[in-house]
């Protein structure tokens, strides 16, 4: 991938719409209400968004060939899961997990 | 107020001290997210200024793992967009505080307005505290020291933020394929997400959104990612609306 236009209008656009979030209530007059659904809804954004965007990159990224999935990256996410339960720190969560998933790689014990 | 009122100077740097533990933790989190974006085969140009632009850590290493599978360009904004909804509840908690200011440092506070900016400023100065009467003199100079400990504060975590991301981009082109830095990026959301799923109404979010994204992820164009985000939320307000105690 290169850092051709397509992809810098991306990163514009994401620009905008990350200023515009921050600024929403900044800028808009005082007496701006936000509906009760929305709020609701807003409540479990990242509870849906992060686990599903998490999901694709452990399962199908650089699957060996006849695999269906990549059961290096998935036993690895379980160690950093085990890790970020137990620790609630993001470094040992990241530790855990890419360490895990070098010795995986390196030593190929299946 | 726990500042000096007179000194505008010692509000700027106290901004600046109070904020460097943050920062500390920033550094690493920083270089992860450029190493992560040119390790995957990302133009160092536009990682860069994907930082710059975006400035969110989070919806920035999102954008990567999108752009890398080829994602249409409106589901990678909408992505970018909906990790950074959070940025609306800071907004609409400190836009008191900012109402004084003019327009064009709204937008400019607006900007810097990240995670530990929001801690930071509400541990100091906590909407509501009016302890100076409204006009005075001494109110006026409180709203001055609390816009200078802000901007202190956000400069450094903007500038640290920029120099961590930039040697982590420099990194991340030395880092050889083989090392699977991309796989960061979801061990950094799953730290994110787990210490925040509180309730059971949470799990119960995560885990419609998590199947969804199993049984959809033959949809074309990652349609399949907003597909379970709809779901998850779906659900998630659902059960929050019956207010079913679930919690």
């Amino acid at each position: 991938m290169t850092g051709d236009f397509y992809a810098w209008t991306i990163v514009c656009a994401g620009g905008a719409v990350t200023l515009l979030a921050r600024a929403s209530f900044i800028v808009l007059p005082p007496e701006t209400r936000v509906p009760k659904w929305v709020q609701r809804c807003l409540k479990y954004v990242a509870a849906a968004v992060l686990p599903a965007l998490v999901l694709p990159d452990v399962l199908f990224r650089d699957v060996a060939a006849g695999q269906a999935v990549n059961t290096y990256r998935i036993i690895a996410a379980l160690v950093a899961m085990l890790a970020a339960w137990q620790t609630r720190n993001i470094f040992a969560t990241l530790g855990a997990g890419m360490a895990t998933l070098w010795f995986l790689q390196y030593f190929r014990p299946f | 107020m726990l500042l000096p009122v007179n000194s505008t100077r010692s509000a700027y740097f106290r901004g600046l001290s109070d904020i460097t533990p943050a920062v500390v933790g920033l550094i690493p989190f920083g270089m992860i997210t450029g190493a992560a974006a040119t390790a995957a085969g990302m133009d160092p140009w536009l990682a860069l200024g994907m930082s710059f632009i975006i400035y969110a850590g989070a919806s920035q290493l999102a954008a990567i793992s999108l752009l890398i599978q080829h994602a249409p360009a409106l589901v990678v904004v909408a992505t970018i967009l909906v990790v950074n909804l959070r940025f609306m509840m800071y907004s609409a908690a400190i836009a008191p505080q900012f109402r004084h200011l003019s327009a064009r440092k709204k937008w400019l506070f607006s900007y810097l307005l990240v995670d530990h900016a929001f801690a930071l400023l509400s541990a100091r100065f906590p909407p509501g505290d009016t302890t100076q009467k409204p006009g005075t003199k001494a109110e006026q100079q409180v709203k001055k020291n609390r816009d200078d400990y802000y901007f202190g504060g956000t400069s450094l975590l903007w500038v640290m933020w920029q120099i961590s991301n930039a040697v982590g981009v420099f990194a991340g082109t030395l880092i050889p394929g083989n090392w699977s830095l991309d796989f960061a990026i979801p061990l950094v959301f799953l730290a994110l997400v787990l210490p925040a799923l509180q309730s059971r109404t949470h799990w119960l979010t995560a885990l419609v959104a998590v199947t969804a994204a199993a049984f959809t992820t033959a949809l074309p164009m990652k349609l399949g990612l907003i597909t379970a985000a709809v779901a998850g939320v779906a659900v998630g307000a659902w059960l929050d609306s019956r207010a079913v105690p679930v919690k």
